[in-house]
C-alpha cells in the first residue's frame, strides 16, 4: 500500500527529499552546530516559515481542493498559539516564583504560589485572579491537547451550523470572516482573560530547558517544524489522493451532482474543515514558542486573506503550490518590510519598500488571478506538457460527434 | 411486477406558475417508461421532485417496497435509498479521469471514514471494467472525461447510473445531441437497463421513443394527458392537438 500510494503521488517523495536536504543544510550552517552562517533570528524566520506552508497546505486542502474559501484558518492557527502559549507562560512564571519565595523562611503555601503566579501574569491587564479559560493551564498534555481539540470544536460546530444551511461560495467566505473578527475581539477583551491586546509573551523560553541556549532551542524547533510539515504533507496527500480526493474535487466542481450520487456532501465539507483546523492547530502552535509572542492581531481576519493570497499566488490545487506559495511570500514579506530590501530613487519620489510591499504584494494577487490561475505550480505542469482539456463550445474528437457548427443538440 | 414509484396528487408553484398540477404517476419494478410532452410540461420538474431537489406544496411521493415518502429525505438519502438520476444537459465531472467518476459512483457505502480508509480491490476494479464495456469507454477508463466527446459523456453518465445499481433511474433526454449511431447505441443500454429495474426516460424524439417500444405517459400543463402505448397516445385527440398537431 505504501509503495503504491507513493507511486500515485511521486511528488511526495520529492517533496519530502527537498524538505529533508533543505533541513540538513540549515543545521550544519546554523549557529548551534557550528558553521554559523545562519543567525539565530533567521533560523527562527525559517522554522516559522515552515509553520506558515504547513498552515498555508490545510487551506489549500480546503480551499483548493474542496472549493471552501475559508477565511478562518489563520485564526485556528491562533489558537493553537494561544492554547500552547498558556501553558508556555504559566510554567515558567511558576518557576520564576518558585525561585523568589525559596528565600522566605516558611515554605510557600499552593494559595501563595497561585496568587502569585497570577500576579505575574494578569498585572498588565490590573487583575491577579486566574480566569476560568486558564483552568488546565498548569498542564501541558491538556494544553497540548487543546492545541488540536479547541479548533476542531470549533470548526465542526461552525461548519456543522454553515454546511447544514447550505451556505456556500462567497456568503460562506465572509461567515468565515465574520467568525474570525468575532474571535479576534472576544481576544482583545480584557475580560476574556487572556491578557487583552497585550497577549502572552516571553515564549520562546521554554520551562525546563532553560539550560540551553536560544541558538539550541530554535533549531529544535526548526526541525520539529520541519518534521510536522513532513507528517503534514503526507497526511494531505493521502487525504487528496484516491477516492477521497476525488469526492472532495467533485464538490468543489459540482456540489448538486455529488449529493445526487448519494454523498453526504455536508460530511464531506465538515470532515475537511475540522481536520484541516486541527492542523492550523497544530503549526500555531509550532509557530508562536518560536515568534515568543502572540496576540489577538495575529487572530485579524487580514491574516486569513493573506493566508488566502499566499495559496493562490503558489497555485491552488495542488499541495506543492501552496509550500510554494506560503515560503515564498512570507520570506519576501520579511525582506521587504524588515527593512533589507533597497529603497528605489525614482527623482522625484522615493520607494520605501516598508511603505509599498503590500501593494506589490495586491498587485502581484490581482496579476496573478487575472493572468495565472494556476499560480507559480502552473509552471510545473507547463514544464510537464500537461495540457487540461478544452472543451468548452466543441463537443468531442469523434467525426460522429456533435459538431459546434451544429449549434446547441437538442 | 409490483409498484416501485408511486407518485400521487403532486403539485407545485414556482412564484405562481402552477408547473405541475395533480400529478400522478405509477412505476412498477421492473418496467421502461418513456415520459413525454411539449416544452413546459412538468417533465423535468417531475424529475425534481422525485430526486428531492424541489420539495411539493402538496401530494405523496413513496418509494419502495416499504412505501417510504421520499419527501421528507435530502437528495443524497434518496439516492442512497435507489434513485439514479441522469440529468439533460450531461454532467461529469470533466477534471477527473471515466475511471474516478466511474469509481465515485459504485454503489458503495458513502460516508467520509469509509471512502478515506478503503482499500483499492480487485472487485471494484471489474466492476469499473463491467461497466466501461457496457458504455464502450474501456479505452478511455485513463482520459480525463473533459476531452470525451458529448456522446461519450451521455454514455459516462449512464454509466455511472449503473455504476450506482439504483432500482428506479430517471433519465432526462438521453439522446440529445447524439448520432444516430450512438443513439442506437443508447436505446440498446437502457432497453437492457430496463430488464432488471425501473428506467424513466424523459425525451422530445418521437422516433427515439419509437425504438424505446414501452409504455409512455403524455404530460400536459403539470398533469398527465394520456398513458398507453405510443400509438395508443398518438390516436387520442388531446394528445394531438396539444403536442402532436402543433
Amino acid at each position: 500500500m505504501k509503495n503504491t500510494f507513493i507511486a500515485r503521488n511521486p511528488s511526495v517523495l520529492w517533496f519530502l527529499a527537498g524538505l529533508a536536504i533543505f533541513t540538513i543544510l540549515v543545521t550544519v550552517m546554523s549557529e548551534a552546530t557550528g558553521l554559523g552562517l545562519i543567525s539565530t533570528s533567521f533560523l527562527k524566520t525559517l522554522g516559522k516559515t515552515l509553520c506558515l506552508c504547513l498552515v498555508a497546505i490545510a487551506m489549500d486542502v480546503v480551499w483548493g481542493y474542496c472549493g471552501i474559501l475559508s477565511l478562518g484558518h489563520f485564526a485556528f492557527f491562533g489558537i493553537g498559539g494561544y492554547a500552547i502559549g498558556m501553558w508556555l507562560m504559566y510554567a515558567r512564571t511558576e518557576g520564576i516564583v518558585l525561585t523568589s519565595l525559596e528565600a522566605n523562611a516558611l515554605p510557600p503555601t499552593v494559595t501563595e504560589i497561585t496568587d502569585a503566579v497570577g500576579g505575574q501574569i494578569f498585572g498588565v491587564v490590573g487583575s491577579s485572579e486566574f480566569p476560568m479559560i486558564w483552568a488546565f493551564s498548569h498542564s501541558l498534555p491538556l494544553q497540548l491537547l487543546a492545541v488540536v481539540l479547541v479548533p476542531g470544536l470549533l470548526a465542526l460546530v461552525f461548519g456543522w451550523l454553515a454546511f447544514r444551511s447550505r451556505v456556500t461560495g462567497v456568503y460562506l467566505s465572509i461567515l468565515t470572516q465574520a467568525m474570525t473578527l468575532a474571535l479576534s475581539l472576544y481576544f482583545f477583551q480584557n475580560d476574556t482573560g487572556l491578557r487583552g491586546n497585550n497577549g502572552l509573551s516571553g515564549l520562546q523560553n521554554i520551562p525546563g530547558l532553560e539550560d540551553q541556549s536560544q541558538a539550541v532551542v530554535s533549531l529544535w524547533f526548526f526541525w520539529a517544524s520541519a518534521i510536522a510539515l513532513a507528517l503534514g504533507y503526507v497526511l494531505f496527500a493521502y487525504v487528496v489522493s484516491g477516492k477521497f480526493g476525488s469526492v472532495i474535487r467533485a464538490i468543489r466542481d459540482n456540489e448538486a451532482r455529488v449529493r445526487f450520487l448519494g454523498y453526504h456532501v455536508e460530511h464531506y465539507k465538515l470532515f475537511v474543515f475540522t481536520l484541516t483546523a486541527m492542523v492550523a492547530g497544530v503549526a500555531g502552535a509550532l509557530y508562536y514558542p518560536q515568534a515568543g509572542i502572540i496576540n489577538p492581531a495575529e487572530i485579524a481576519p487580514i491574516a486569513s486573506i493573506y493566508l488566502a493570497v499566499w495559496v493562490a499566488i503558489g497555485g491552488r490545487g495542488r499541495l506543492y503550490g501552496a509550500v510554494i506559495g506560503a515560503a515564498l511570500v512570507s520570506l519576501l514579506s520579511s525582506w521587504f518590510t524588515g527593512g533589507s530590501a533597497p529603497d528605489i530613487n525614482l527623482g522625484f519620489y522615493v520607494i520605501k519598500w516598508t511603505d509599498w510591499w503590500l501593494v506589490l504584494l495586491g498587485l502581484s494577487f490581482v496579476l496573478v488571478t487575472l493572468f495565472f490561475p494556476k499560480g507559480i505550480g502552473g509552471i510545473f505542469d507547463a514544464l510537464a506538457k500537461k495540457t487540461p482539456p478544452d472543451r468548452e463550445g466543441d463537443f468531442g474528437p469523434d467525426k460522429g460527434a456533435w459538431r459546434n457548427e451544429e449549434g446547441e443538440p437538442s | 411486477m409490483s409498484t416501485l414509484l408511486e407518485v400521487s396528487g403532486v403539485s407545485v408553484t414556482f412564484d405562481g406558475f402552477r408547473a405541475i398540477n395533480n400529478l400522478s404517476i405509477q412505476i412498477a419494478e421492473p418496467e421502461l417508461r418513456a415520459v413525454i410532452g411539449p416544452n413546459g410540461a412538468g417533465k423535468t420538474t417531475f424529475m425534481d421532485i422525485v430526486t428531492g431537489k424541489t420539495k411539493p406544496d402538496e401530494g405523496r411521493v413513496v418509494f419502495g417496497d416499504r412505501g417510504d415518502s421520499l419527501l421528507g429525505m435530502s437528495e443524497s438519502q434518496i439516492a442512497q435509498a435507489g434513485i439514479g438520476r441522469k440529468f439533460q444537459k450531461p454532467t461529469v465531472f470533466e477534471a477527473q479521469t471515466v475511471r474516478e467518476n466511474i469509481a465515485m459512483a459504485l454503489k458503495n457505502k458513502r460516508g467520509p471514514f469509509d471512502v478515506l480508509l478503503r482499500r483499492k480491490t480487485e472487485n471494484r476494479e471489474d466492476r469499473i471494467r463491467g461497466i466501461s464495456d457496457e458504455i464502450g469507454l474501456t479505452d478511455a477508463l485513463d482520459q480525463q472525461s473533459g476531452s470525451l466527446s458529448h456522446g461519450q459523456k451521455q454514455w459516462l453518465e449512464i454509466g455511472m447510473l449503473l455504476a450506482q445499481d439504483p432500482r428506479l433511474l430517471l433519465v432526462d433526454e438521453p439522446a440529445a445531441g447524439m448520432t444516430p449511431a450512438e443513439r442506437e447505441h443508447t436505446t440498446d443500454l437502457l432497453v437492457r437497463a430496463a430488464k432488471t429495474r425501473a428506467v424513466v426516460v424523459v425525451e422530445h424524439d418521437m422516433e427515439f421513443v419509437r425504438r424505446l417500444n414501452c409504455k409512455v405517459t403524455v404530460l400536459h400543463e403539470g398533469s398527465v394527458l394520456a398513458e398507453g402505448s405510443l400509438d395508443h397516445v398518438t390516436k387520442n385527440k388531446d394528445v394531438v392537438d396539444v403536442y402532436l398537431g402543433r
